[in-house]
């Protein structure tokens, strides 16, 4: 394993960078809020004793909506052992330049609150098409997505939201908007396609919460081939 | 001041003469203006949108069908050239798009590729001059069986591998072409569990789409200059090897190349592509294309992975298509152009004395008729 100076070009920066972009969402990220990592300045890494690997990282996170960028600085562990546990992550970042969400958020809480009847799918669509008024659920699945591709990520693996398959709103519940999310995630290294639910729930002051997920299978024998003539 | 109609009709009657009829040309403006590059087609308008480039441009555009796919359909490519007045042998540039079913902006930039020449290579004079010393090899879509698949309804759309059917004992289709090529087949970077998506299949070329491009390409290799196979998505230029372990010969002047047509595609739209090998900036793996393609002796051989960085991936909106496709573009062109001008020492131009009148120069020849009669007429007074 890479170790030491790392090219900050080159997969075990880009993988480990990765993994600061999940851990930022799940802090930080909301349906109009959602990072990306956008450039690995420079990286190091080095064994843990007893176990593990450790990356110091410096990078650039782009903001989607905004599309400011902002320098931060990390360190990845990822502890090693035979069963795979998820990694640690502290992070920071120049001044997670609150550009003011808030009016926009407590617009859409209001909406949906009052009226508990999202039901969408396929964000986006074959086309890479979202309907606008569907994009902040877009975003909030792919915040939701962050916890869970933070728990699994590992040095030889590179996660990214797919689609939402898709979001049905459930009743509101402690002033939480409550969402059933069917979610794709893939998987860069074996290229898969990973399907996951969540029950989220989100509010202005609350923030974005996993509070449950589960991973299903992949159904094999249902993709006979439809008639394609 | 007004033409006579005399001098209108006369002119016309001389352009007309001069060989040159509007229909052949405005045919072959019409396929690229009917046409939208900038959306994404199913397969079956792609066969109808070869046929028309290959009918509408006779003199630079013919096809060819290479082979099947599993399930029996004609895997097509279009060959981009020009005649070459000397009757040499030309050198061949292969492109290939659309290896794995659901980087749809990969068979969209082939289209985009081959339409752009076709629109701009008569104003365009190295271009012309290059596909007067070239044969472009461009196929659309190598995995027809996955693509169409990728079109059938909502949850097949992120299929990757081709439809060849399971193996005994499983129930999962599809083996993954760009890992079946005969290029340390199997060695890294490989599954041998046929439901996953990096399955190489039963042996190297068992899969009838990978051994068509092996076998078409195979025979033309000595005058292969240059092999580009093209993916989505990532933003990366990938050289030669998968294998960690390997490197090609000429690692050095790959990257360089690499590193220029990267910086081409950045002065597009200011994205940025990375350049290197894949178990340098992707990951390590076995039985590429492009891998092939080099270890058979064609010296340039780049995989291209297209937009985005994955707030998309796969599922790349319509609206950048065509900056995708703009980009790209201008990175194989400085790869093309490369190669082109080092086999050609610098480009000079072949022996242009034209024994055979191309349809460029007929066209040429007409204007130069007109305006030479414009200049009569005006200067003679006919005008009132």
């Amino acid at each position: 394993m890479a170790t030491g100076k790392l090219n900050p070009n080159h997969y075990p920066a880009q993988r480990a960078a990765k993994v600061v972009q999940h851990y930022l969402n799940t802090r930080y990220g909301s349906p109009y809020r959602v990072f990306f990592l956008h450039r690995v300045h420079s990286g190091n890494a080095e064994d843990v004793a007893d176990s593990g690997r450790k990356y110091q990282l410096e990078i650039s996170v782009q903001d989607l909506i905004s599309t400011n960028t902002e320098k931060c600085s990390a360190e990845v562990l990822f502890p090693g052992g035979e069963q795979q546990r998820s990694p640690h992550v502290q992070a920071s970042c120049e001044e997670l330049r609150k550009i003011d969400t808030k009016a926009q958020e407590e617009a859409l809480y209001q909406q949906y609150k009052t009226n508990p009847s999202l039901l969408a799918a396929h964000l986006p669509d074959s086309y890479g098409h979202i309907n606008p008024e569907m994009k902040p659920f877009w975003h909030l699945g792919a915040v939701a997505s962050s916890f869970i591709m933070l728990n699994e990520s590992t040095e030889n693996t590179l996660f990214n939201m797919a689609q939402v398959a898709n979001v049905t709103q459930l009743a509101t519940e402690n002033d939480q908007l409550r969402f059933d999310y069917h979610i794709l995630l893939h998987e860069m290294v074996s290229q898969d396609i990973i399907h996951w639910k969540l029950q989220v729930s989100w509010s202005p002051s609350g923030g974005v919460k996993v509070l449950q997920m589960e991973q299903l299978p992949h159904c094999h024998h249902c993709e006979k081939p439809p008639n394609t003539n | 001041m007004k033409m006579t109609l005399e001098c209108w009709m006369l002119g016309l009657f001389l352009l007309i003469n001069s060989g040159l009829t509007s229909h052949s040309l405005g045919e072959g403006l019409q396929s690229t203006w009917r046409y939208d590059y900038t959306k994404y087609h199913p397969m079956d308008e792609i066969y109808g949108w070869m046929e028309d480039v290959e009918r509408g441009n006779p003199e630079l555009v013919s096809s060819a069908v290479y082979g099947h796919t599993y399930e029996g359909r004609n895997i097509t490519l279009l060959k981009l050239g020009l005649e070459n007045s000397e009757g040499r042998e030309k050198k061949v540039i292969w492109v290939d798009c659309g290896i794995h079913a659901r980087e749809w902006i990969a068979p969209a930039f082939c289209q985009w590729f081959v339409k752009q020449i076709v629109d701009t290579y008569k104003s365009n004079k190295k271009l012309e001059q290059m596909l007067q010393n070239l044969d472009i090899y461009v196929t659309p879509v190598i995995n027809v069986d996955g693509y169409i698949f990728t079109w059938a309804n909502d949850s097949t759309r992120l299929w990757r591998k081709s439809r060849s059917a399971p193996p005994p004992e499983s129930s999962c289709y599809g083996v993954d072409l760009n890992r079946n090529f005969n290029a340390n087949w199997g060695m890294v970077g490989v599954s041998f569990d046929s439901c996953a998506n990096t399955y190489c299949g039963t042996s190297p070329g068992s899969e009838p789409e990978a051994k068509a491009v092996m076998d078409f390409v195979a025979r033309m290799v000595k005058q292969t200059l240059c092999f580009l196979t093209i993916h989505s998505a990532g933003q990366l230029i990938l050289l030669p090897y998968g294998h960690p372990e390997i490197s090609a010969p000429n690692y050095n002047e790959l990257v360089s190349v690499g590193q220029a047509a990267a910086e081409e595609m950045k002065k597009v739209h200011g994205m940025n592509y990375t350049v290197g090998t894949s178990p340098q900036i992707l990951y390590p793996n076995s039985g590429s294309s492009r891998d092939w393609a080099r270890l058979i002796g064609i010296p340039f051989s780049y995989t291209f992975e297209l937009r985005d960085k994955g707030e998309f991936s796969h599922l790349l909106p319509e609206e950048q298509i065509q900056p995708a496709c703009e980009e790209a573009y201008a990175g194989a062109l400085s790869i093309i152009t490369y190669v082109h001008d080092k086999a050609f020492n610098n480009g000079t131009p072949p022996n242009t004395a034209v024994t055979v009148m191309g349809f460029t120069s007929l066209f040429r020849v007409a204007m130069t008729i007109w305006s030479t009669f414009m200049a009569v007429c005006l200067t003679a007074g006919v005008l009132v």
